[in-house]
């Protein structure tokens, strides 16, 4: 494959997650999705170069901002789309909605819903594919609003103490939801934290894909072959809201603004423009479109789930009443 | 009297009380500049100052055992967890710490807070976003629970709380933030912990509700009056101390009860309130008591409506009851 090619795959991906993720909030506003659900809108390249640089049997696993990851994983258009239409042809059987997509197939062993909560089940995958000596890495994705959770500690004390094969990547979207970062971190470098714990640590502003797997390529050798945890941040920027229902008016429009001129989406896409692939371009934008239009209508054609589901996906046997 | 929803109730109960008493302070993720994911605190930070609004790092475990210590040097911190599914993280310090500093001090000393979080399904949230969790803290003593359903409530049952002597977890239902609506009073407005309101008069069956499921009973309620059905309906306001008296008082008038509630079934509040019945009016049963509640699986996203204890399950229950 030249480079040219893969870098096409890449843009390809990083614009499936945009677009799924834009007629997503379409089918929000028009009530086909309720509750919650969070864009990635803005932070592609980070999932997207990740799984570029991870092994299919290796273990991601993030927070409730989850689209991205999931469909960078393998994770099909249609499965992701149901599962936020709460139809029962989604990957939890439309049970879980946006924030909680699992996905066994692809190791994606979910989106979690409760902040943090999920760094020390990462510390358990690698514990696990330490003990079985299998070679798999786990990477963990957080927001910098997690950085402050208790178990955030735990997780990056006892995986370091164990020398765990695993990569805590602090995506640094600058805002735990409407709360800068400078009102919730006295010290806005999260890896200053890794010398406290004894681990190695990588910081770096994301301003496109191929850095991102470059900095994940040294990580993940330093997991598979010295089974060694790192403390990743990475400076990032989403360019909606929290959720749905936050309009983000603690940023000015300037400041997103800004931040959209850098968005790598767009540097690879102008990158590749220069390199003489514009027809190549439109031909992956046209199939990126049919894909998503494609997931819309399956979704909406997808039966809900009944009620019947629920006592058999809470206990092994009939117990649930 | 003023209209209000059930935000702005809390809002004004919050405002009141740091007028008048500089110890209360809040504390919580978003509570500040932003006014709360739900706006509940909204313009507390610009009258009051950072010192007093306190936004927080996402940190339940931490907020919880800071308000503690806070409790303990005299402030009278009212800390908000975003949504009650979050307060685990927080579970050890309220449950090992927080309950027990009357008990440990020979009754000298209390931790003395308020801790306020939406509670219950109605927004589509799935697991995350929507458990009734009254039962895992009613369960612990030396904590006091209250939900109210109305915006009156709302603010006298939080004025009360705040002057408590006691922790008390004070439990918003979510799903009636703002459908809830009605008249408040101003100023000054205190509703006594531990005592229902019997919001319907009946002879029939006895309705016992909470939160945001008073206003399914009172439909189910007024469904049953078209069969000739004339339940009473409990509005239990605080879930403990449990005012109890008021409940089998209803009963020992009716025969027949039906309880409501959010939380799944086993071990929930209903359980309680079921037994306690049973050994006070069991000889004015005519029916043996129902519950109706969530069922015992995870809090679904798409089933919200299955899962929910809506009037249109309740019904079948109060007339199943009625005509035991």
């Amino acid at each position: 494959m030249t480079d040219h090619e893969r870098h096409l795959g890449l843009y390809r991906q990083m614009q499936l997650i945009r677009r799924f993720e834009e007629e997503a909030a379409r089918a929000y506003a028009q009530g086909k999705i309720g509750g919650f659900l969070h864009l990635y809108i803005g932070q592609e390249a980070i999932a997207v170069g990740a799984v570029a640089a991870l092994s299919a049997s290796d273990y991601v696993l993030t927070t409730y901002r989850d689209h991205g990851l999931a469909l960078a994983r393998g994770m099909s258009p249609r499965t992701a789309m149901s599962e936020l239409f709460g139809k029962a042809t989604g990957c939890s059987q439309g049970l879980g909605g946006s924030m909680h997509f699992f996905d066994v197939e692809h190791n994606m062993l979910g989106g979690y819903g409760i902040v943090g909560g999920h760094l020390p089940i990462a510390a358990g995958t690698a514990f696990a594919s330490k003990y079985r000596g299998d070679g798999r890495v786990s990477v963990v994705f957080f927001g910098e609003g997690a950085a402050s959770i208790g178990d955030c500690h735990e997780a990056m004390a006892l995986s370091a103490l164990w020398k765990l094969p695993v990569i805590f990547v602090c995506e640094n979207n600058q805002y735990a939801m409407g709360t800068p970062l400078t009102r919730t971190l006295a010290n806005d470098d999260v890896t200053a934290r890794a010398a406290g714990y004894g681990m190695a640590s990588d910081r770096f502003v994301c301003e496109n894909v191929h850095q991102v797997m470059e900095h994940f390529d040294l990580a993940i050798k330093r997991a598979r072959e010295l089974s060694e945890p790192t403390l990743m941040e990475i400076r990032t920027y989403r360019h909606r809201g929290h959720s749905m229902s936050d309009p983000g008016k603690y940023r000015t429009a300037e400041e997103v603004e800004e931040h959209k001129r850098r968005d790598p989406l767009v540097v690879s896409r102008t990158a590749l423009e220069k390199a003489g692939l514009g027809d190549k371009l439109t031909e992956l934008d046209a199939s990126v479109e049919t894909e998503v239009q494609d997931a819309i209508k399956f979704a909406d054609d997808s039966p809900e789930p009944g009620p019947e589901l629920l006592a058999a996906t809470t206990y092994k046997g009939a117990f649930a009443r | 009297m003023p209209q209000m929803n059930m935000v702005q109730a809390i809002n004004d109960a919050l405002r009141f009380e740091m007028r008048k008493d500089p110890r209360v302070v809040l504390m919580g993720e978003d509570v500040g500049k932003v006014g709360g994911v739900f706006r509940v605190t909204q313009g507390l930070f610009d009258e009051f100052g950072d010192d007093r609004v306190i936004d927080t790092p996402l940190s339940e475990g931490g907020i919880i055992g800071t308000a503690i210590g806070m409790a303990l040097y005299g402030l009278v911190p009212v800390p908000e967890i975003q949504f009650g599914d979050f307060i685990f993280p927080a579970y050890d310090q309220i449950v090992s710490e927080l309950a027990k500093y009357r008990y440990r001090s020979g009754g000298e000393f209390s931790a003395k807070l308020v801790i306020r979080t939406p509670v219950g399904g109605g927004i589509r949230g799935g697991h995350y976003h929507s458990q009734s969790p009254e039962a895992q803290f009613i369960h612990v003593a030396g904590l006091k629970v209250v939900c109210p359903a109305t915006p009156a409530d709302a603010k006298g049952l939080l004025l009360a709380s705040i002057r408590d002597p006691d922790p008390v977890l004070f439990f918003e239902p979510k799903r009636v933030y703002r459908a809830a609506k009605g008249e408040v009073p101003e100023g000054d407005f205190v509703v006594p912990l531990g005592k229902a309101n019997v919001v319907k008069q009946g002879g029939d069956v006895t309705l016992v509700a909470w939160g945001a499921m008073l206003y399914e009973a009172l439909d189910a309620a007024q469904k049953a009056a078209e069969k000739g059905i004339d339940c009473e309906v409990v509005d239990l306001r605080t879930l403990w101390p449990l005012d109890i008296d008021t409940i089998v008082q209803s009963v020992k008038k009716t025969g027949r009860v039906v309880v409501v509630h959010e939380a799944p079934k086993s071990c929930g509040l209903g359980s309680e309130i079921v037994a306690l019945i049973n050994e006070k009016a069991f000889l004015h049963l005519e029916a043996p008591p129902k519950r109706v509640t969530g069922f015992d699986t995870p809090f679904p996203y798409t089933l919200e409506n299955e899962y929910l204890p809506l009037s249109h399950r309740i019904l079948p229950a109060v007339v199943e009851t009625a005509q035991y």
